[in-house]
């Protein structure tokens, strides 16, 4: 065949297909899907912001981790997002490999964090703890990592423990139809709801 | 492993295996020009295309003249995306006013999505505006998987027909893969991803306040953004308050569902998958697991179905569920069993109610060790390359489970279309040898396999390997290669070979710690896509035009059956036995190293 003359026989069906394309799958079908989730699912298409019952600017993302350092608060997963941790407008995951001495330091560094605040606990602390997660966003822990921190925040806030693994209790979310995925705790949300105990 | 992490898997593949013949059999419709019952609505919008297009449907292409469609398509394709991220800083819908990529990455992540690999080099919500996501990504996710799907059917057409040039028309085949498969299934796939929390907007990011501010240090800057010093020379620090969040937003939910439909896997926001807004919850998770691997297995049974004999998909079908779930296992156990390091430091990693355990750095709590493993291998053996967890932090052997999935040269489900169309070379070769070793002259579907098919099909094996060895032998030789790496020891030649195995092989995951945006990587990384691509599809369409002109021979007493265990065992064989003999060297190298000094330690 002639290459050059195919070439050129073929480039207008083709620009022309790729032009209907991009605006049939670039244009029609976001927009559509927009207009459906917009009228369908507001919250969850608009980043399932969780508004203040005093009305006024969003407190947070119910699907976005904050960062807390504060005893006087649950803490979340260790974040790796720069320049600080939690940075929303830059997602970044940890890449520590596991033989990596910089793995082992950031390990040691956050179990002496929680240690300086808590040095009566003995229980071993539960890994997502001192692990950083893969969006450095999650939002949740394990509720193996809530309780390691019951004693914590109960006194720091003048609370009984039991008090305390009383919410934790109630804001486990347990695994979709009882088999997928893992249970958690939206730290946020937890923290939240300890701020309205008073 | 736990209870629940089996319960899990076994859901994950009993789903997926129900859903292969009521897809596959519908794609076979598709392909064959049959009734399909959307076509009251897919119809019309199909033969306008055509006719705006001045396409004629019933104009068939020989290998030649469907390979130069394809290059002319895909050129076509990287051109446009290229020019539309170099511009996206003067075109509308960017909210958040981002300005040009630069060259070599707009050429990267051009040829990335062209090639439906799906390599990442930029940071989503940092570097592209919504209209550079939307009219360039998404669209490329969708074509490029099309492509694929149309090299497939070409391919199968060859082993359907005799004495014929004729392969089918490309434009035909990619169009009616577009409107009646990639977009209906993703627009179910992307509601239900809305529903579970991806956002879908076109609203600029949002703030929100912090519920415990804080403050950082960064270094400080005079006017003209040069870092002040003190007096002996130290940048000088300043504390910055921190009161506020920035919550990233765009039309995610509609790209994210046909970038796991497509086999693409290039992620709307930096870290992927594993972002919250990309994948919120175990069912969103669930949902985008079995997207990924759902069209390539179904295709299993569109072929069988359009070879007439869909025992022959299902054999097909079984060699790849076999090699999968085996990979699975072993990736689960070594996940699961967690960094012996931290057991040392009173860390916690086994498995209870209350918490997932095993190694959990780089993975999200509510995905755990299950569904993190479970999609490192779909998207590994699919070449999906999208991730929800940080592969770069796994274990070593948790991650030579993903670099060798893609080392069989992604025939274990593979790329939408590609994966098959490389699974029926190494059915090819299996059928050659098996022939050699009883003296027969082998021959598939009634299809004498001669010297050219075999000429074919040892180069398609074997491109891969030389491109990802040299390139890799050549990274670790120059500091522009080796500079680049973030962790130290046999992990970073992990990271090395890791990236060009994803995209030589198309797939388009990493061992993301790697730093892959500099020039080095950019522009031997677009190469290795580019081949990995397009000198593969291009000897299948030269195999294909051979096939079609041949006579089908009607099966004998000496035919070699390709449908029982002993030849789905064999499959397994042949697979396994090449990927052997090409990467186990560089394997022993990287991660069996590694895993070494991690248990010595």
């Amino acid at each position: 065949m002639n290459w050059a003359k195919a070439t050129l026989a073929y480039l207008r069906p083709t620009l022309i297909l790729f032009a209907l394309l991009v605006v049939l799958t670039g244009l029609v079908y976001p927009l559509a899907i927009t207009g459906i989730a917009q009228a369908l699912f507001p919250f969850q298409a608009n980043g399932s912001l969780i508004r203040s019952s005093t009305g006024g600017s969003a407190v947070g993302s119910a699907l976005i981790g904050q960062s807390f350092d504060n005893p006087k608060y649950f803490w979340g997963r260790v974040s790796d997002t720069s320049p600080y941790p939690y940075n929303g407008a830059s997602s970044a995951g940890s890449n520590l490999g596991p033989t990596n001495p910089a793995l082992i330091q950031q390990v040691k560094q956050r179990i002496a964090d929680l240690k300086k605040y808590d040095p009566g606990n003995t229980q071993p602390i539960p890994v997502d703890l001192v692990t950083a997660s893969g969006s450095g966003l999650d939002p949740d822990i394990s509720p193996a990592a809530a309780y390691y921190q019951a004693g914590r925040v109960a006194r720091e806030r003048g609370l009984s423990v039991a008090t305390v693994d009383a919410l934790i209790q109630q804001h486990i979310q347990g695994r979709f139809l009882g088999i997928l995925g893992e249970p958690s705790v939206n730290v946020l949300e937890l923290n939240l709801a300890l701020d309205k105990l008073k | 492993m736990t209870a629940n992490t089996w319960l899990q898997f076994a859901v994950y593949i009993g789903v997926l295996v129900l859903l292969v013949k009521p897809l596959g059999g519908y794609m076979a419709r598709v392909y064959q020009g049959e009734r399909t019952f959307l076509d009251p609505v897919v119809k019309p919008v199909e033969r306008l295309i055509y006719r705006l297009a001045g396409i004629d449907p019933a104009v068939e292409m020989n290998w030649k003249a469907y390979a130069l469609a394809v290059i002319i398509f895909s050129v076509v394709g990287v051109i446009f995306l290229y020019i539309l991220l170099r511009l996206q800083g003067l075109l509308p819908l960017n909210p958040q006013g981002f300005g040009a990529v630069s060259p070599a990455l707009a050429l990267n992540t051009a040829v990335s999505f062209v090639s439906n690999t799906n390599w990442q080099n930029y940071g989503g919500e940092s570097t592209l505006s919504y209209l550079s996501q939307m009219l360039g990504l998404t669209v490329q996710n969708f074509v490029s998987a099309a492509a694929g799907m149309a090299i497939l059917v070409a391919f199968i057409r060859a082993l359907t027909r005799q004495q014929t040039a004729n392969l089918g028309n490309f434009w035909v085949d990619m169009t009616r893969s577009t409107l009646y498969i990639l977009l209906p299934l993703s627009f179910v796939v992307a509601l239900i991803l809305v529903s579970q929390g991806v956002v879908q907007t076109f609203a600029p990011y949002q703030s929100v306040n912090l519920l415990q501010p804080s403050s950082y240090q960064q270094i400080k800057t005079n006017a003209n953004g040069v870092p002040v010093k003190d007096a002996s020379g130290n940048p000088v620090m300043q504390t910055v308050p921190l009161t506020q969040q920035t919550i990233p937003l765009g039309p995610a939910a509609s790209q994210i569902a046909i970038k796991q439909l497509g086999t693409n896997g290039g992620g709307f926001f930096g870290t992927n998958s594993a972002h919250p807004f990309e994948n919120p919850t175990p069912l969103s998770n669930f949902v985008e697991t079995l997207s990924i691997v759902l069209i390539p297995a179904a295709l299993c049974y569109t072929f069988g179905k359009m070879v007439g004999d869909t025992r022959q998909g299902w054999a097909i079908l079984a060699a790849m569920l076999a090699i999968f779930i085996f990979f699975l296992i072993w990736a689960a156990h070594f996940e699961q069993a967690g960094n012996p390091a931290l057991t040392q430091l009173g860390v916690n990693q086994t498995p209870s109610a209350l918490q997932a355990g095993g190694n959990m750095e780089g993975k999200e709590a509510r995905f755990g060790i299950a569904d993190s493993v479970l999609w490192e291998t779909a998207t590994t053996a699919a070449s999906n390359g999208s991730v929800n967890s940080m592969l770069d932090a796994y274990t070593p052997l948790g991650g030579l489970a993903a670099l060798v999935l893609m080392q069989f040269g992604e025939v274990v489900f593979g790329g939408a279309g590609s994966g098959l169309y490389g699974m029926l070379v190494f059915v090819i070769v299996a059928v050659f040898v098996a022939g050699l070793m009883v003296g027969r002259t082998p021959e598939y579907l009634g299809k004498k396999i001669e010297i050219f098919e075999m000429k074919m099909a040892a180069l398609l094996i074997l491109i891969m390997p030389i491109t990802v060895l040299g390139l890799t032998a050549l990274a670790v030789s120059i500091p522009a290669g080796t500079s680049s790496v973030f962790n130290p020891g046999p992990h970073g030649f992990s990271e090395i070979l890791y990236a060009f195995t994803s995209m030589t092989n198309n797939n388009g995951s990493a061992f993301a710690g790697l730093n892959s945006n500099t020039s080095f990587y950019n522009l031997t990384g677009a190469l290795a896509m580019l081949v990995g691509r397009f000198w593969l599809a291009i000897p299948t369409l030269a195999l294909a035009g051979s096939l079609a002109r041949k006579k089908k021979i009607p099966a004998g007493p000496g035919t070699l059956p390709t449908h029982r265990p002993l030849f789905i065992g064999w499959l397994i064989g042949v697979i396994v036995l090449v990927g052997a003999l090409n990467f186990v060297p560089a394997l022993a190298l990287g991660p069996v190293a590694e895993q070494l000094i991690m248990i010595v330690k």
